[in-house]
């Protein structure tokens, strides 16, 4: 992988930022994007812009074709049976809670169950909690073991007759814990629930095939994937999204409407009420040919071999406290001695080092690793072991800045 | 090794008060008590005021978070203590304007807090430092 020559095609990282070169290591927040997803949205805006699925004008024609071609590019990418089982929407956050809203409210009972682990990131437990309230239903958590894993013999014990939806993230955004999703399918399914994968930091950074994770729900954000905000996926199963209600009611998702009542277009379409992210989906096409162009193996093994070599270069720096298992994804979240994660921020930003700080929207999780704040470098496929050396010499900066004014 | 750029912001009054703040604890007898956080990043404050006749007689505070909202809060309490609510909340504007880079045309005394001037340059902490002042203004105006 030329890494060098993928890095060209990325002009935002070819910046100074407090004069320093911009290292960018938030990724797992949002990635940048390439040229050509840039260029593919504005080809679309300057030559192609129309509403689709309406009208009869060559327009509206070239622009529904690129936006249903994009879906057909998105299902070769996660291998859906068809098009039907790929909705366009927002993101991750918005394809959770599709399936909390229409999924879980029909199918909980009291006594029912939904179970899903700490490590979630809140657009993975707040859909559930809203839920259970709704249906009298209780949420339960697969605990976690000291390093930040969850077992399959607690994922065993804890699936039970009664467990209608287990929810859980493919890739954890804070201890980068990568989940067995195959394996916690085949458990839940012996015992009739479904899996709905929270997929963020899953789908941008390995081969997802949702035929072979059998998993009944994956959803993920193009935004992290290099395609533009706004656009994410939900993939569901056919005979699931079949018996399913629409969520949003309006316009493009009908089939005929009287005074009094209507009925719903085929899927894929019933759950995308009102103009689609059309820009957003062509831009999602271009980054899938632009993860594809490099392999999406080849992405994974550049991603691993970064992930160790951090953690091995983390381990010279004294004070500093890593969370989450040794074998992981491309990110690592940290408290450097007593300096909060802000002022980490801040220090390594004024040298031109760009990671995130806070709760990353994981409440539960700085709960259970008893700190209230955390900060986090994350890696992609334009990062390299170069940027890893200023982190950890942006880290010893810190440091030393922190230890004189103290 | 040259800091010149963090020196703006970490100023060694500002340390000095993130690590020994002043008028940290809680207040025994009566007291309002305003609980507020910075839901993006996870700062939290408890602030208690005592207020008698207009005049703030007490001010303490309770919290986490990084040093800019911590000495931030070490220093408005500071700053208030024994002052007029009505000079407490002007502070209060002025800390806000000081925020934005403006210039402050006035002969109020913030104390320490002046020391502060240097987070208009980090837009992404202006936050941090005005969450104690956020929280005194509740504070005075639900009384
Ligand atoms: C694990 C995980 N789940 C869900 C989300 C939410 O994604 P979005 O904000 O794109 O809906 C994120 C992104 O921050 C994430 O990292």
């Amino acid at each position: 992988m030329d890494v060098k020559a993928i890095r060209q095609m990325f002009p935002i990282l070819d910046q100074e930022v407090n004069g320093h070169k911009l290292v960018y290591l938030d990724s797992s927040a949002t990635s940048q994007k390439p040229i050509s997803v840039i260029e593919a949205v504005e080809n679309y805006y300057r030559k192609d812009n129309a509403n689709v699925h309406r009208g009869v004008h060559t327009l509206g024609s070239r622009a529904t074709d690129q936006y249903e071609g994009a879906r057909e590019k998105v299902r070769r990418f996660i291998n859906a049976r068809s098009t039907a089982e790929v909705i366009f929407n927002r993101g991750t956050t918005t394809g959770i809670n599709t399936v909390a809203s229409s999924y879980a409210r029909a199918n909980l009972k009291p006594g029912d169950e939904v179970l899903i682990t700490p490590m979630e990131h809140h657009s993975n437990i707040i859909p559930w909690q809203q839920a259970v309230k709704a249906t009298g239903a209780t949420l339960n958590y697969i605990p976690l073991q000291d390093d930040g894993t969850i077992t399959l013999e607690d994922v065993r014990n804890l699936v039970t007759d009664n467990t209608k939806i287990v929810a859980i993230a493919h890739v954890s955004n804070v201890l980068g814990t990568i989940n067995p999703i195959k394996e916690i399918a085949k458990i839940a399914h012996d015992k009739g629930a479904v899996v709905v994968v929270d997929g963020a930091q899953g789908a941008p950074h390995m081969k997802v095939d949702v035929q072979d994770l059998d998993c009944d729900f994956y959803a993920f954000s193009g935004h992290k994937m290099l395609a533009p905000t706004g656009i994410g996926v939900l993939y569901g199963k056919r005979e699931l999204l079949e018996n399913m209600e629409p969520v949003e009611f309006g316009g493009e998702m009908i089939d005929f409407v009287t005074l009094q009542d209507s009925t719903w277009k085929e899927l894929p379409w019933k759950f995308e009420g009102g103009t689609p992210i059309i820009a957003g989906a062509i831009g999602l096409a271009a980054a899938i040919d632009f993860l594809e162009d490099i392999g999406m193996d080849e992405i994974l093994d550049h991603e691993q071999k970064l992930a160790d070599y951090v953690m091995d270069r983390l381990r010279t720096v004294e004070d500093i406290k890593v969370y989450g298992p040794e074998h992981r994804a491309a990110l690592v979240t940290f408290n450097l001695g007593d300096v909060h994660p802000h002022d980490v921020a801040t220090a390594l930003d004024s040298f031109g080092i760009a990671v995130r700080a806070g709760h990353h929207c994981a409440q539960p999780l700085m709960k259970w690793l008893n700190v209230t704040a955390t900060a986090r470098a994350s890696f992609y496929i334009y990062n390299t072991e170069d940027d890893v050396e200023k982190l950890v010499d942006g880290l010893l900066k810190t440091k030393e800045f922190f230890g004189h004014v103290f | 090794m040259s800091f010149n750029n963090l020196e703006t912001l970490y100023r060694q009054v500002i340390m000095d008060h993130y690590k020994n703040p002043r008028n940290r604890g809680a207040i025994e007898g009566d007291a309002l008590t305003v609980d507020m956080n910075n839901p993006t990043c996870g700062d939290r404050i408890q602030l208690q005021l005592q207020v008698e006749d207009g005049i703030v007689k007490d001010a303490k505070f309770e919290g986490e978070g990084c040093s800019i909202s911590m000495s931030s809060a070490s220093m408005m309490t500071q700053a208030i203590k024994g002052k007029s609510v009505t000079d407490a909340l002007k502070m209060s504007k002025l800390f806000s304007e000081m925020m934005l880079g403006e210039e402050i045309d006035s002969d109020m005394e913030m104390g320490d807090a002046e020391a502060l001037s240097g987070v208009s340059q980090f837009p992404a902490r202006i936050k941090c430092a005005t969450l104690a002042w956020k929280a005194m203004e509740k504070g005075v105006n639900d009384k």
